[in-house]
């Protein structure tokens, strides 16, 4: 049996952190200069990351598949960023982020990280100011907060609807700081293919040059991936077309465990599907919910009416709109955390009242807003979310209520990592989205943007110095070592496998395939047959992928089918693992819903006493069975109870 | 049911930067009005590759108008004939049935072909390099309530800081001048207090950059906000050219 070590410091959960800092080892000056770190991603943990260890001194490379690090897929965050601030004196504090973190995860997060989030959120945004973020202001001159489900205070601070572009400008400048230092060495449309790993640690990347297709080796004393989630597995999600799941892959397959793969997080308001041809799904942040009200018809007839295109929502009178979260969740209302709102909206849609002309629809509406704040102030509040809403579905959403419905958004799940953001595989650190560690099984709104660059300015550049203090008598590694030679031609081999298949299928027609049965059996509501069921059908698109697809040009020129065609590959075996997963937690938490765990009133049903516990995945060979390595998860300081979000 | 329309494509392939490129013609039938431009493109690449060849090749990735990937000029607009959208926002509810749509990539000296639509931006990333930035490293920095910054101010930034940096303003620009694009980020920085202390540099060493890349003279046409998917404001530009006379009297 393997045993699992999270590294959790000593001490009071309040001081573990400092506790923490002021007994690690760091690394002076002289001897940054002489170390080297690759950093994967340019999102808001990779920029912000790279930026940081380049001001300390180190030697830092830094890779994105975009043309800039400003595209990572972080720039499309809307809503807001959390912090403790308490700047509304509304009763907020570091312990109260801390335990609405906890909670809103379904309990099923490490108390230890989730602290020391809440602890540096406030350092946050004072840098984020400090660069010439233009965070939201009121008129006399502070910053203003709105707020976001899972919590009852004011903490969100925000950049109109461009939140993470705002963050991301802002760390993307810092980075930009750096490369004209020469501290930072910036490769972009390179995509890392694979992991190489000397002597049991990780010592370098090699990364396919996307304009040249060439292979090439990069070496380092430590290597961070900051590569985002894997929601693109469902093939249609909110994430930007290039999110992958492959960085963490690969490292999956050189060693480092995957945690709660089937943590994926569905989020309740989306633009509903309207077509076969759609590529993406366009999220309406959930900042929205601060002013607009989700609403069925009462009656399943009007709800006909409507799908049928005879009826408008505008006509259905007041007393005949169901008002469902209002009515089930009195506390929180239409603020209660993504995903009971999202399963609520199922609920609904399920039992006959949805609207669209699928029915696949639920209604946001801001009449209300406009009426108590006029629409200037909704205007100003919200103005390019209504915009890009009328661009895509060309409807007015100051006139007829928005149409929503959940689509899969965030993965809590990722690269294992201890307290020191280090994987199972000594000198791999995983930052952001691609890591695992502070959501459990379900993120609150607002704390991703939180996360990623926490990890990026606060955490990374100390504990990585405790990996580092040891490592500076290892001199730069040759490329030439047999361990990139191998992994170079593994990669080589992959790739000249997946050009000689000539089949009959394009990628994405299998990725589609693919995104359907996830969508189908390991989407919102689970259950044991449908999980069977799925891991069977995965087996299925497997073969059909590497027996059927077809990749037009050469394998080593730039070949856009062939950069899906390696992501995809991935994706297929990340779904079965989520499934495998799945099935293996009968439980359910967060966005993890198994049908069978459920109460009276179809809230979910944890079962602490049999899995408290994050599920880590270790790789052992193509075609084997991965290993499950539980890491308990003791609560020393919170007790768990069950998520009440309606009193 | 959706309403679909026919169209012709009239699409510019470049192989490599040096290779001589041309147009080539496709035709597309049963388009959905409801998808959106890059979605038809989709649905052109799955036609050609399930014919055995290479797709075109655009840049891409939010799909919802913030990354500032998507470029194309189509119609001889760059994004397109839409107002304020990018070509990943622009849908096919724009264009008539039996309609002949010409998409080509950005045609300017800073942004040369990498392939087909795909143009090479780096001369962007270079530009914000030369001064893009607050100088502050991370850490140690004051209360974010220390420094009160008015609304009104704070709102102007933000505008500013709205561009995507997608390179529209240069491709609509007859002398590919960059002007727009810099004098947003110099704007942003400038109306704040943090970014007042460095605005004289900043102007200077940004402007010396884009001249050294070869970025044309702005002589005010306005092009660049007729078609700025951001409605970035050409009174920026104002303001760069009064930071940057007020830096070289200071010389
Ligand atoms: C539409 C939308 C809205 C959101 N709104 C909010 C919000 O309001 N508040 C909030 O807190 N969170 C929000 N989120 C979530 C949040 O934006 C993301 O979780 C977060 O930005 C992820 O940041 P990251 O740095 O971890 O990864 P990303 O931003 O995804 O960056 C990944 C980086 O890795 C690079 N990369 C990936 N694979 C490779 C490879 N193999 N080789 C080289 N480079 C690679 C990419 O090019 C990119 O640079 C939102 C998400 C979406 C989809
Ligand atoms: S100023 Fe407008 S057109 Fe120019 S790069 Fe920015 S967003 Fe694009
Ligand atoms: S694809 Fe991101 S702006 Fe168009």
């Amino acid at each position: 049996m393997t045993k699992i070590d999270a590294k959790i410091p000593q001490g009071p959960l309040a001081e573990k952190w400092s506790y923490y800092k002021s007994h690690q080892k760091l690394v002076n000056p002289a001897n940054k200069r002489r170390l080297d770190i690759i950093v994967v991603g340019t999102g808001l943990a990779g920029a912000s990351a790279a930026a940081s260890l380049g001001e300390l001194g180190f030697n830092v490379m830094n890779f994105c598949i975009s043309d800039s690090p400003r595209r990572a897929h972080s720039i499309a965050a809307q809503g807001g960023i959390n912090a403790a601030k308490n700047y509304q004196n509304d009763g907020d504090s570091v312990y109260r982020l801390f335990y609405d973190t906890i909670k809103g995860g379904d309990y099923r997060a490490r108390e230890a990280n989730v602290y020391r989030l809440a602890e540096v959120s406030n350092d946050i945004i004072d840098q984020c100011v400090a660069q010439g973020v233009p965070f939201a202001r009121e008129y006399g001159g502070l910053l203003d907060n709105r707020s976001f489900g899972g919590a009852q205070v004011s903490r969100t601070f925000y950049a109109k609807g461009q939140t993470g572009q705002q963050l991301l400008l802002g760390a993307y400048s810092a980075l930009s700081r750096q490369i004209e230092k020469k501290t930072v060495k910036l490769y972009t449309r390179y995509e890392m293919v694979d992991l190489v790993v000397i002597d049991g640690r990780a010592r370098g990347i090699i990364a396919r040059n996307l304009v040249t297709g060439k292979l090439e080796r990069f070496a380092a004393h430590a290597v961070v991936i900051a590569t985002g989630g894997y929601g693109n597995t469902f093939f249609l999600s909110t994430n930007a077309m290039n999110c992958n799941g492959s960085a963490a892959w690969q490292c999956y397959k050189k060693g480092a465990y995957f945690a709660n793969p089937c943590m994926a997080q569905i989020h309740p308001t989306c633009i509903p599907v309207h077509g076969e041809f759609q590529s993406k799904l366009t999220l309406m942040s959930e900042s929205l919910r601060n002013d607009g009200r989700i609403w069925v018809p009462k009656k399943k007839e009007d709800a006909a009416a409507i799908r049928a295109g005879k009826m408008k929502p505008t006509q259905i009178k007041e007393e005949d709109r169901d008002y469902y979260l209002e009515r089930r969740y009195p506390a929180f209302g239409n603020l209660v955390p993504r995903d009971v709102a999202s399963r609520a909206a199922k609920e609904r849609c399920d039992a006959g009242f949805g609207v669209g002309n699928t029915g696949l629809a639920v209604y946001l509406d801001f009449s209300d807003a406009i009426n108590r704040l006029g629409e200037n102030v909704v205007r100003a509040r919200y103005g390019n979310l209504f915009q890009m809403y009328e661009k895509i579905v060309d409807d007015n959403p100051y006139e007829t209520p928005m149409m929503i419905y959940p689509a899969i958004h965030y993965t809590m799940g990722g690269t294992w990592v201890d307290y020191e953001l280090q994987t199972s595989v000594p000198g791999l650190f995983a930052i952001g989205e691609a890591n695992f560690s502070d959501h459990g099984a379900n993120r609150l709104g607002a704390s991703a943007l939180m996360q990623g660059l926490a990890d990026g300015y606060f955490v990374l550049p100390y504990t990585i110095q405790n990996y580092l203090a040891d490592q500076i008598r290892v001199p730069r590694f040759s490329t030439e070592l047999p361990e990139f030679a191998s992994a170079e031609k593994e990669i080589q081999d992959r790739i000249a496998k997946l050009m000689s298949i000539k089949g009959k299928r394009t990628v994405d027609s299998i990725h589609k395939e693919l995104g359907l049965i996830m969508w189908d059996f390991v989407g919102m509501g689970r259950n044991e047959e449908g999980l069977k069921t799925a891991i069977e059908k995965l087996k299925a698109v497997k073969k059909e992928f590497w027996s059927n697809v077809f990749i037009p040009g050469s394998g080593s020129d730039m070949n856009t089918e062939l950069e899906k065609a390696l992501r995809v590959a991935d994706f297929i075996e990340i779904g079965e693992l989520m499934a495998r997963d799945a099935l293996d937690r009968q439980e359910s938490c967060g966005g993890h819903f198994r049908e069978e765990y459920q109460t009276e009133e179809g809230e979910a049903l944890r079962q602490d006493d049999k899995f408290s516990y994050v599920s880590c995945w270790k790789y052992m060979g193509e075609g084997q069975d991965p290993e499950l390595i539980k890491e308990p998860l003791d609560y020393e300081f919170i007790v768990r109870q069950q998520r009440n979000y309606k009193a | 049911m959706d309403k679909t329309i026919n169209v012709t494509l009239k699409i510019w392939r470049q192989k490599g930067p040096k290779v001589k490129g041309a147009f080539e013609t496709y035709k597309l039938d049963n388009i959905s009005t409801d998808s959106s431009f890059l979605e038809m493109l989709d649905i052109l690449n799955e036609q050609l590759v399930s014919k055995g060849q290479e797709p075109v090749v655009f840049d891409h990735d939010c799909r919802e108008g913030i990354c500032g990937a998507c470029s194309l000029y189509i119609n001889g607009h760059p994004h397109g004939p839409d107002d304020s959208v990018t070509t990943c926002q622009l849908h096919m509810r724009r264009f008539k049935d039996g309609e002949t749509i010409t998409i080509e990539p950005w045609r300017s000296a800073g942004f040369p072909v990498i392939r087909d639509l795909m143009v090479d931006r780096q001369a962007f990333e270079k530009i914000m390099q030369s001064g893009g930035y607050v100088s502050v490293n991370t850490g140690g920095v004051p209360d974010a309530n220390a420094i009160g910054i008015s609304k009104i101010d704070a709102d102007e930034a933000m505008d500013s800081a709205s561009c995507i940096g997608c390179g529209a303003c240069v491709a609509a620009c007859k002398n590919g001048s960059a002007m727009l694009f810099v004098s947003a980020k110099v704007s942003q920085l400038a109306l704040l207090p943090q970014g007042r202390i460095e605005a004289a540099r900043r102007a200077k060493a940004m402007v010396a950059r884009m001249d050294e890349l070869g970025f044309g003279n702005c002589t005010n046409t306005g092009a660049c906000e007729a078609e700025c998917p951001k409605n970035v404001s050409i009174t920026n530009i104002a303001r760069l050219n009064r930071e940057f006379i007020s830096a070289k009297l200071k010389d």
